[in-house]
This record gives C-alpha cells, sequence and structure tokens, in this order.
C-alpha cells in the first residue's frame, strides 16, 4: 500500500491522526498533515483506509 | 442484527441524497464487504461534490470548481451502485420500505438511509428580488460568485460561520462587505463571546463593517433588483448583492406524510434508526447521543463522514451506538478555526495554550466543571491533543440538572 497525501487540500483536521498514529502527524506550525511512512505495512491497512475516508478534505489517497 | 432480503440474499440498499453522507454510506458498504444492489437517488444534476469548498475556494476562485468533486468517475463506477441524479424523493412508505420519486420511480428496498441534509431558510419575498442569494449548492455557489466580481456592495446577512466566512472571502475579493445580524460578534452563538469578539476585530482590520446586534426586518428592492437590507432600526444598508444565511431547515419535506418523527430533523434513535430498515444520515439526522443523553443534530462535514460509517456498520449488523466527538473547522483570511467538542453559550473559556493577542490559541471550554469543547485558532495540532479531555469529559456520569 502506498499513501500520497495533498498539503494544499488538507485543512488540518487531524482526523487521519486519530484513525492512523503511525502513519499521520500534523506540523506544529500549522497542523497540515504530515506523512510519517508512505509504505505503511499491511497491519496498518485497515488504519490507513479508515484514515483516508474519515478526511474531510479528501486530501488522503491510497494507491493499492 | 443484520438485514437479508426475504430470499436471505444480500440485501437491496437504497439511500436518499448524494452527497457528502449518502456517498460515505456506500462506500464504507461496500468497504465493509456488502454485495447487495445499491441505488443511489440524489435531486441535484451534480456528481456528488463538496460544499466546504463552496464559501472558501470555490467562492474566490482560487479553485475551479470541478475541483470540489468529491470523487472520480471511476472511482463512483467502481462502487458498483446505481446512481439516479436529478429526480427527488417525494413520498417514503415506511412499512412497504420502498420510496417514490418526482419522475415516477418506485424504488423498493432492505434498508433506507435518508440523506437529505438541510436547505437554506430565507428572507420573506427574496426570490422575487435578483441579487438575492443562498449558498448551499454548487449552483447558487456559482451564481453568487458571478454577482460577486460584477457587484461591488455586499450584504452578507447572517453572521454564523457561513455568513462569516462569506464576507471575509467577498473582502478578498475586493468587495465593499457590511455584515448583519442579530448576535454581538461574529460566530458569538457557535464560538462564546471572548472567541468572536476576536473574529469581530479581524473582521474589522480586515475592512468588513459589522452592523451586528439589530435583527433584519427584510429587503428593499427597485425594478426587481435588491438595492439594501432593512433593519429593525429601520436602517437601510445599501448593496447591490445580498447574502441570506440565516441558518438551514432539515430538508424533509418529502417525509411529511410517511409516519416518521420529524422534530428538526428525522428522529434516530442512537444508532441512528427512524423505524426498522430506516436510518438517517448527516445534517438532516437528529439522533440520541447516548454520551449527552440527548438528541442532538449537527451540521458539519466530519459527522456526515463518521456518521456514515456508523450507519453503515448498523445496516451490517455491526452497529454501536454513534457517540462522536464533533468537530468543524473554518477558515477566515489567514485565520484557521479549528472546535472540537460543544462550547454552550455559558462555558468557562480559558486559554489553555497560545497567546489571544497573537491569534494563535487554543481555548478551553468547561461547563459545569466538565471539558465540553476545545477551540483553536492557527493551532491546529495542539487543539487535537486537547480532544482527549472532551472524550473523558463525555465518559462522565452526566451531571443531573
Ligand atoms: C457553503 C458551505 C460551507 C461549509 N463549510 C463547512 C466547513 O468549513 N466545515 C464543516 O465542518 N462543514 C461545513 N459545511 C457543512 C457540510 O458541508 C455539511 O455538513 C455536509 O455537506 C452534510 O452532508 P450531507 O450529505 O448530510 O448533506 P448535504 O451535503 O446537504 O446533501 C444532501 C443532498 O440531498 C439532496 N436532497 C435533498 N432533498 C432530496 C430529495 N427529496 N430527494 C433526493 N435528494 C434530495 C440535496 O440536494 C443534497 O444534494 C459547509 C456547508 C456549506 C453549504
Ligand atoms: S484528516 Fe485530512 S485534512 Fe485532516 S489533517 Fe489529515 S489529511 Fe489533513
Amino acid at each position: 500500500m502506498k499513501v500520497v497525501v495533498d498539503e494544499e487540500k488538507c485543512v488540518a483536521a487531524g482526523q487521519c491522526v486519530n484513525a492512523a498514529m503511525d502513519v499521520f502527524d500534523q506540523r506544529e506550525e500549522d497542523g497540515i498533515v504530515v506523512l510519517l511512512d508512505e509504505n505503511p505495512s499491511d497491519d496498518l491497512a485497515d488504519d490507513v483506509r479508515t484514515a483516508a475516508a474519515v478526511c474531510p478534505a479528501l486530501a488522503i489517497r491510497i494507491e493499492e | 442484527m443484520s438485514i437479508d432480503d426475504d430470499a436471505g440474499g444480500p440485501a437491496r440498499v437504497l439511500v436518499v441524497g448524494a452527497s457528502a453522507s449518502g456517498l460515505t454510506t456506500v462506500e464504507a458498504l461496500r468497504r465493509k464487504g456488502h454485495a447487495g444492489p445499491i441505488t443511489v437517488l440524489g435531486d441535484e444534476p451534480h456528481a456528488p461534490y463538496d460544499r466546504p469548498p463552496l464559501s472558501k475556494q470555490v467562492l474566490s476562485g482560487a479553485w475551479e470548481p470541478e475541483r470540489a468533486a468529491l470523487r472520480t468517475r471511476d472511482v463512483l463506477a467502481a462502487l458498483d451502485a446505481e446512481f439516479v441524479f436529478g429526480d427527488p424523493a417525494v413520498a417514503l412508505d415506511v412499512v412497504g420500505r420502498s420510496v417514490r420519486t418526482e419522475s415516477g420511480r418506485e424504488l423498493p428496498a432492505d434498508a433506507i438511509v435518508i440523506a437529505t441534509g438541510v436547505r437554506p431558510r430565507q428572507l420573506p419575498g427574496q426570490q422575487d428580488l435578483a441579487g438575492v442569494h443562498v449558498l448551499r449548492t454548487l449552483d447558487d455557489c456559482l451564481a453568487l460568485r458571478g454577482d460577486l466580481l460584477a457587484g461591488s456592495r455586499l450584504v452578507v446577512v447572517g453572521e454564523g460561520v457561513l455568513g462569516s466566512e462569506i464576507a471575509a472571502t467577498a473582502r478578498t475579493l475586493g468587495l465593499d462587505v457590511t455584515l448583519t445580524g442579530p448576535l454581538a460578534a461574529p460566530m458569538a452563538l457557535q464560538v462564546g463571546p471572548l472567541v468572536s469578539g476576536v473574529l469581530a476585530e479581524l473582521h474589522t482590520e480586515r475592512g468588513v463593517k459589522l452592523r451586528l446586534g439589530t435583527g433584519v426586518v427584510g429587503l428593499t428592492g427597485e425594478g426587481g433588483r435588491v438595492t439594501g437590507v432593512r433593519l429593525a432600526t429601520d436602517e437601510v444598508l445599501p448593496a447591490d448583492v445580498v447574502v441570506v444565511a440565516i441558518g438551514a431547515i432539515p430538508a424533509t419535506e418529502w417525509l411529511a406524510d410517511s409516519g416518521l418523527e420529524l422534530d428538526n430533523g428525522v428522529v434516530c434513535d442512537s444508532r441512528c434508526r427512524a423505524e426498522e430498515g430506516i436510518y438517517a444520515v448527516g445534517d438532516v439526522a437528529r439522533w440520541h447521543h447516548e454520551g449527552l443523553g440527548r438528541l442532538v443534530r449537527l451540521e458539519n462535514r466530519t459527522n456526515a463522514t463518521e456518521q456514515a460509517m456508523a450507519v453503515a456498520a448498523e445496516i451490517l449488523g455491526e452497529g454501536r451506538p454513534y457517540t462522536p466527538v464533533p468537530y468543524f473547522w473554518t477558515d477566515q483570511y489567514d485565520a484557521k478555526l479549528q472546535v472540537h467538542g460543544f462550547l454552550p453559550a455559558d462555558a468557562e473559556v480559558d486559554v489553555v495554550e497560545g497567546d489571544l493577542t497573537a491569534r494563535r490559541f487554543v481555548a478551553r471550554y468547561r461547563s459545569e466543571g466538565r471539558v465540553t469543547g476545545v477551540l483553536g485558532w492557527n493551532m491546529p495540532k495542539q487543539a487535537r491533543l486537547r480532544r482527549q479531555e472532551i472524550v473523558d469529559g463525555l465518559d462522565a456520569p452526566a451531571p443531573t440538572h
């Protein structure tokens, strides 16, 4: 699984971090998403899919 | 209990309303492995699109309208659902579990999801005047943008979240903007006196005229076109464009004869069920929030998604009570506000991080000793990190009144 984030779309909601803390973080200064792991392991796949689904700005794309 | 059709096969699901919450329900059903037929019925002619950019990037012109699309055609097609656009639902038969549409379609289903959102409230007579707008749909947004580009003087009626955002966006487009409404400051109802005071300063600095604290009684016009907004003080604010953003009403008129309980939305139990096999989701749903012990209806983007996931789980028999910590954001100029939880009007508010005057802070809202909400102003991460305090507050036994 490969994860791509669109910083320009991100509204700094942080819902992705709530869903998958090992994969997403937020910048201290403006809260924009930080991708910690571009290729998360299979055991994180469900959490990452949830993160993409809950992102209100549609800023997370998953390429299987 | 999961649903099956009469023969025990995978159930047929009908979603009424083809926007954020309706689409997310479908996606969640498929992601959870539901293989039965799904139909999505929408009254708008467009494929599902996102509304928050309509008062921000699409209205300002920073984004082409296409960018607000919720999904690409390919992604929609891969859902293997039937999408019917441009045909409103006009009636629901609860017992027979079927929906009739304006064009005469009868759509029976084993599970029906009501996702019809809300419609803007209007001022009496506003439809008869050109230059007066509401903002809910993409078509509304493009019509308003056209008038903003051609106009010079905008009055925004309504000092809530939407009105404040539109004022900010129009100001950055260079219009002369007046924001009016009955409360003392922008978003006073949503964020309380302290933060709305900071918002008032921000708007004033950016050149928006605030004419707050007086009600609007009507519109003035000439030759079929709006010329101004009349206040309760009899003063008229001159305008060539007016936006009316005075709240919204759940889109439940098509359910009037259904027998469902309608009271400021479709009334649901704690699992978003209005009746056996009938669910409501998103802006239209008013459900029993077990953590708060009362009915709640939320009009925000995150709830549309989260509640849709909860409803999909419920349809598939994996549901549990839906008890979210609400979350919304708003962008005005360079200010990004993030609100977690509830900010009751009588809450005690403390700045717990950052600095109010620097316009970078986190405010904590407490009511009856419990943290009910957190607001971040240009401190999104720091605000989110305090979300747990709200969860803890929800879990604590409710105070008795
Ligand atoms: C301009 C604007 C800006 C916003 N900004 C923010 C923001 O910054 N942050 C935030 O958290 N939230 C924001 N919101 C709120 C957010 O967009 C809504 O909470 C969200 O769209 C709710 O989704 P929904 O699917 O429940 O309802 P809706 O998006 O309203 O969708 C309901 C759909 O059902 C259709 N429908 C209605 N009646 C029928 C019928 N009888 N038959 C068939 N279809 C029907 C409607 O036409 C509509 O397409 C904003 C909303 C607007 C309008
Ligand atoms: S959930 Fe989406 S909008 Fe929010 S921080 Fe993550 S990527 Fe950004």
